[in-house]
């Protein structure tokens, strides 16, 4: 990188909007040199509010984030978007669309809209999601929506990526639904029933009521709001919705320590800290595996027990640092 | 560090005819050839074309174009991702496209141009042999 980190950090937080998407493509590709910057921005961080959305394939999640930059400008904020769709497993390519419903943003200087592709990561979100946001934080976007892959199960890396996760469902789905509420109501903080223009709008919510209802008295109130993104029909009872979970979070259960970090911030913390270690271990092991043909070929053959050749790798990877 | 530099560019509809098939099967295309295509849909400006080119940090451009009207886009976009100092990102594109239209837009530094009945492997093979990832932050 021809520039000094430090002083290409500085530019990213003042705003330039241009280095600070190149950032984002170094961070996605694993460019050696970005690290470098990171460290830099990293101590601005933690000064936005990040939003996850999450929810079935199809059921407004893009359109939803739309209404809300629009909602969030109109007071004022600056809006950050991290939108991520899949990578196709045949071909490592992908189609990143969700931007299309947010295309009328394009050009508002208090919005930046960067798409991401899941690059074989799992949980919903690619591997860079996390570094996106913090640039994003750092160059003091007020709000950064982060709106997940449409997978239906497993979105659960919002969790560890958002303070408030926003789950979008439509009526209609029925057994859907049930299927589906297993991983997504315990990781909902706010329920959006979108396409309420629709019919069955009653049923679901009741439906949702319902199974909030199952997770017994001491669980967290979690609201479920009514939305047409369209239109942008209850859009502001959202973020009303939002606004009321952070206030809860802060009173209640997420009480900050002494050094004035909630409980929230420090899991999410400790997640971003877990997910570099886990890729930097991950990366080791290809590379162990690479220097160690043979060892593959023993095991293969059962001339070596997997056990035995596992104890090797890890002694290798850790003798390597 | 495994890095993976993977091509990104984005696939766009100037101006307002609503013909995006062929704009669909490209980007589609492009996707299968293991690129990562951002689309940006219909009826786009030059301005929002060159905006999300810069905050989606893509390494080329590719509008399509039915209307006629590409004598201007073309050269409108080039400009705007010029003003917003994106001008290495590489335009190209398709449509309907008279022949004798083709020249003025390369002059105008339009890079390639697939007309009607073009083949997504010659496509495909284009992209592969002229876009290359940009620099590097910094
Ligand atoms: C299908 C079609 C329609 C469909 C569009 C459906 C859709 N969602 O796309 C419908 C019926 C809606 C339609 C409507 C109209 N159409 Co029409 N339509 C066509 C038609 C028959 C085929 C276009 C098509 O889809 N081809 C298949 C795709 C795969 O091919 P393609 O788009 O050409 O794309 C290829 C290349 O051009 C290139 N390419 C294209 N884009 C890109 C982008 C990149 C990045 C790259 C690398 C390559 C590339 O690669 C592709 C693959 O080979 C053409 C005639 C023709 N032969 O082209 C007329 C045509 C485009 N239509 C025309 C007209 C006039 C209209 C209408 C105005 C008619 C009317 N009076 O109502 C309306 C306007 C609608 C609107 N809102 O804009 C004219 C345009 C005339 C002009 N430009 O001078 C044409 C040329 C017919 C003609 N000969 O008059 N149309
Ligand atoms: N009727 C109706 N349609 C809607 C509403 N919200 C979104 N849609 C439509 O639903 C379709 C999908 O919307 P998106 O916002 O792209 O959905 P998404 O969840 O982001 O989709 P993926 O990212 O592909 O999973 C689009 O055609 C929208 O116009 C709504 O409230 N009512
Ligand atoms: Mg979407």
């Amino acid at each position: 990188m021809a520039n000094d980190p430090a002083e290409l950090a500085e530019r990213i937080a003042s705003g330039d909007v241009r280095a600070a998407a190149r950032l984002m493509r170094d961070l996605d590709d694993i460019r050696p040199g970005a690290i470098a910057v990171m460290k830099h921005l990293y101590p601005r961080t933690g000064r936005g509010f990040v939003l996850g959305i999450t929810g079935n394939p199809g059921a407004g999640k893009s359109t939803v984030v739309d209404a809300l930059i629009s909602l969030y400008r109109a007071a004022g904020k600056r809006v950050g978007v991290v939108a991520v769709d899949p990578t196709s497993p045949f071909s490592g390519g992908a189609i990143l669309g969700d931007r299309i419903r947010m295309q009328r943003h394009a050009t508002d200087e208090g919005v930046f809209i960067r798409s991401l592709a899941t690059r074989g990561h799992l949980g919903g979100l690619s591997r860079s999601t996390g570094e996106v946001v913090a640039v994003l934080d750092a160059m003091g976007y007020d709000v950064v929506i982060v709106e997940t892959v449409g997978v239906g199960q497993d979105e659960v890396d919002v969790v560890s990526q958002a303070e408030c996760a926003v789950v979008v469902t439509v009526p209609g789905m029925g057994d859907e639904i049930q299927a589906i509420k297993a991983g997504i109501l315990e990781i909902a903080d706010v329920l959006v029933v979108n396409k309420s223009d629709r019919e069955g709008a009653d049923r679901a919510v009741r439906d949702l009521f319902a199974m909030l209802e199952l997770r017994g008295h001491d669980a967290a109130p979690v609201e479920i709001v009514r939305t047409v993104a369209t239109s942008g029909k209850g859009i502001d009872e959202l973020a009303h919705a939002i606004d009321r979970f952070r206030e809860r979070g802060i009173h209640a259960s997420d009480v900050p320590n002494a050094g004035g970090i909630t409980p929230r911030r420090r899991r999410r913390a400790q997640a971003t800290l877990r997910e570099l270690v886990v890729d930097r271990l991950r990366r080791a092991t290809d590379g162990a595996l690479a220097a160690r043909p043979e060892l593959v070929d023993e095991v293969a053959a059962r001339t070596t027990d997997p056990y035995t050749a596992a104890d090797e790798l890890v002694r290798a990877i850790t003798a390597s640092k | 560090m495994t890095s993976q530099r993977k091509l990104r560019i984005l696939v766009a509809k100037p101006g307002l005819d609503g013909h995006d098939r062929g704009a669909k099967v490209v980007a589609r295309a492009l996707s299968d050839a293991g690129y990562e295509v951002v689309y940006t849909g219909l009826h786009q400006t030059p301005e929002m074309i060159a905006a999300a080119a810069v905050q989606e940090s893509v390494d080329a451009v590719g509008l399509s174009i039915m209307s006629g009207a590409h004598m201007t886009l073309f050269p409108a976009v080039i400009e705007a991702l010029r003003a917003r100092g994106a001008g290495d990102v590489l335009v190209f594109g398709g449509g309907i496209v008279p022949d004798e239209d083709l020249a003025p837009l390369k002059t105008a530094g339009v890079a390639q141009v697939f007309k009607p009945g073009a083949s997504t492997e010659e496509i495909i093979k284009w992209v592969e042999t002229h876009v290359r990832p940009r620099a590097e932050a910094g």
